[in-house]
């Protein structure tokens, strides 16, 4: 497969605009801006992509909701990526900021916005760096700023460094961050689209999904839609991670066997050892198996979608059967309640308690009646929070307790086993020992 | 651990919440320039950040982000000064300041050390690096080490965030090198960093294991 995102990618000063420009960059912002703007809508359209944050949402479809007219218009790229497993925008940051700026600048002109902001999770200092000096290089070249190569397109480009936070990758909770408070989620409606940031209509797009968009100018939303399979087309980046012998991000088009990616890119866990489970999209996606079935799957949005789980940013957690499968769902559960904004109850209180009985399954201290609450409790959570934090802890805790339930209660038994050893044993005579050294 | 949210009475978040209230108190509101020393540096800083932004509050982030590099912390007097330039109440940014993890409203060491044990880094062993790290780097007032949520780079786990640069994958013997290059002022295990890395994609697939 011809690569897209990653080609090129380690060719040394690719970030710099010179190398860049060599490759054909800003070309295709060229060819965008000679097109009218609704041109350009109909070729995001047509290319089918979908939203490579999480959601998967069409993009054409979100440029095509905001509201025409004089008004300040914005547009955000999400790149606080902070799902736990996913690393592919720091990638092309890192490598090829200025296909990032490049998208940027056509899908403002496509969106008719005329403010733009990167918001970028603080952690990644080296990338928001990178960013900073990129976007400086575009100013200079007259990619940004007044009258875009000669056009009536006008854009400003701020880098916006966030400062720790989960939460503020959700896309209202961004907005709040990026205006300067605390990042809690917004109720929606209304809609970013219609009252965004600064209550003015706003485009919200991840890092991937806007660096895809100057490939579909190039190659045109049909061809580039002959990429992928139906409903889930073009190529994605896919962060492997955990227990694999060749963690990273690799380039795929949509559609390719799971087995492919897991064992093929990816090289399978390591040798002796078989996969226990797999997390498809970040640790917010109900977790797979490692069964044949599960293994044979394609790769795409609505395959995942069918299986119960989802693509979501397309970052896949490999765990094999030497982690028992309680240890995965306490850190799952641990890094939501550490991030719950606490704004709603069902997601501040749900995501406390489940840590709590799978911490009492930890100490030895659990029943199997244990499991019945912790489902639902997740149950009570799912389509009851403000945002789909909630959500995200829920359906992947209550996926591994139903998939995995009889592990759960071997393991409930033998630790309790192990705590009643534990209490059983006479205490040691610390002190007296201490006493004689001294 | 370390990074615990803090607890106080009957288990508030909030210390001194069930105090009696001081009525006699003047309520805080936005600093006096005149009675308020801002260190010039720090202004400029925080005045070319709220430059960029359509609305002058969006600059919260990058202006505490400027005090913390400042005064090492988002002390009080770190607080009363962005509060001040920005005509925001200290109150106000508190409240925004305790919402992100990367602001320490908590007096810190110079370095601040963020060891990843999220699921992707736990799996390859970062509980017990993360033990070791802080072990090693115990009574040392100049660092501070804190486990952190996923930063990000599971591709390199188990990983450390030191001081910005991302450093993995850490081996348990590496630790005291690690944290004598941070004593020093060395880069960190620069053989290790992040930025060096190619892209997983670019390898050859019958290349060695790289994880
Ligand atoms: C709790 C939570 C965290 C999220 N984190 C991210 C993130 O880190 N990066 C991202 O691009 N989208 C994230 N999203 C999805 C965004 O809300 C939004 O759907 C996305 O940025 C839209 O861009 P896209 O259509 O290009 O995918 C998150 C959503 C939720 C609910
Ligand atoms: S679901 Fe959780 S993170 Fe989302 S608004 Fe409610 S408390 Fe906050
Ligand atoms: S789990 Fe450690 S960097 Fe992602």
């Amino acid at each position: 497969m011809e690569k897209l995102l990653f080609k090129d990618i380690d060719e040394p000063g690719l970030n710099t605009i010179d190398v860049y420009r060599r490759r054909g960059g800003y070309e295709r912002l060229r060819k965008a801006l000679a097109m009218p703007r609704e041109a350009v809508l109909n070729e995001l359209l047509a290319s089918g992509l979908r939203g490579r944050g999480g959601a998967g949402f069409a993009m054409g479809k979100k440029v095509s909701f905001l509201p025409k007219g004089a008004m300040d218009v914005y547009l955000c790229c999400n790149a606080d990526e902070s799902e736990p497993g996913t690393f592919k925008d720091r990638e092309i940051m890192q490598k090829n900021p200025h296909l990032l700026i490049e998208g940027i600048i056509i899908a403002a002109y496509a969106a008719g916005a005329n403010k733009a902001f990167i918001y970028i999770r603080g952690e990644y200092v080296l990338q928001a760096d990178i960013l900073d000096a990129a976007i400086a290089e575009a100013y200079a070249a007259g990619f940004l700023g007044e009258n875009i190569l000669g056009s009536d397109h006008s854009l400003s480009l701020v880098v916006h460094r966030g400062a720790g936070a989960y939460i503020c990758g959700e896309e209202t909770a961004l907005l709040d961050s990026l205006e300067g408070k605390r990042g809690n989620p917004r109720l929606k409606p209304p809609f970013p689209a219609n009252q965004g940031l600064y209550q003015g209509p706003t485009l919200i797009n991840n890092v991937e999904t806007l660096s895809t968009v100057p490939f579909i100018i190039e190659m045109g939303g049909e061809e580039y839609a002959k990429l992928g399979v139906e409903n889930s087309t073009g190529t994605k980046l896919v962060s492997i991670s955990g227990h694999v012998k060749r963690p990273g991000n690799y380039e795929i088009e949509l559609g390719m066997r799971s087995r492919d990616i897991i064992y093929g890119l990816a090289g399978g866990p390591p040798d002796g050892r078989k996969v226990k489970l797999w997390f498809p999209g970040g640790s917010s996606s109900p977790v797979l198996t490692g069964s044949d079935e599960d293994l044979d799957l394609p790769y795409d949005f609505d395959t995942m979608a069918k299986a119960g789980t989802m693509l979501g940013s397309g970052a896949i957690i490999v765990v094999d059967d030497s982690t028992s499968v309680v240890e995965v769902a306490y850190k799952t559960a641990y890094f939501y309640r550490h991030e719950s904004c606490g704004k709603c109850t069902p997601c501040r209180e749900g995501t406390n308690w489940t840590l709590k009985m799978l911490d009492r399954i930890r100490k030895g201290e659990a029943t199997p009646m244990d499991l019945d609450i912790i489902a639902s409790v997740c149950e009570n959570i799912m389509g009851h929070c403000l945002c789909v934090l909630g959500d995200a802890m829920a359906m992947p805790v209550s996926s591994m307790v139903k998939k995995f339930r009889a592990e759960f209660e071997e393991e409930i038994e033998r630790r309790r086993q192990e705590a009643d050893l534990a209490s059983a044993m006479p205490e040691p005579e610390l002190p007296l020992i201490q006493g004689a050294v001294a | 651990m370390s990074n615990e949210v803090r607890r106080f009475s009957h288990g508030s978040r909030v210390p001194g919440w069930d105090d009696a209230v001081d009525l006699t108190k003047e309520p805080a509101s936005v600093p006096d320039p005149a009675t308020t020393p801002v260190p010039d540096e720090l202004r400029a800083e925080i005045e070319a950040a709220m430059a960029k932004y359509p609305d002058r509050r969006s600059a919260a982030l990058p202006a505490l982000a400027a005090a913390q590099r400042h005064h090492g912390w988002c002390s009080p007097e770190a607080i009363e000064q962005v509060a001040c330039v920005m005509r925001l109440t200290p109150a106000y940014l508190t409240a925004v300041a305790t919402f992100y993890d990367m602001f320490d409203t908590q007096p810190v060491g110079r370095h601040r050390v963020y060891v990843c044990t999220n699921i992707s880094c736990s799996l390859r062993g970062a509980d017990e690096l993360c033990e070791r790290i802080e072990q090693a780097a115990a009574g040392d007032p100049d660092i501070s080490v804190r486990h952190f949520e996923c930063l990000g780079a599971c591709d390199i786990a188990p990983m450390a965030s030191v001081d910005g640069v991302y450093v993995g994958p850490i081996e348990l013997d590496e630790v005291d090198e690690l944290i004598d290059d941070i004593r020093n002022g060395r880069p960190p295990l620069p053989r290790k960093q992040l930025r060096l890395r190619p892209t997983a994609d670019s390898l050859p697939l019958d290349g060695k294991d790289n994880g």
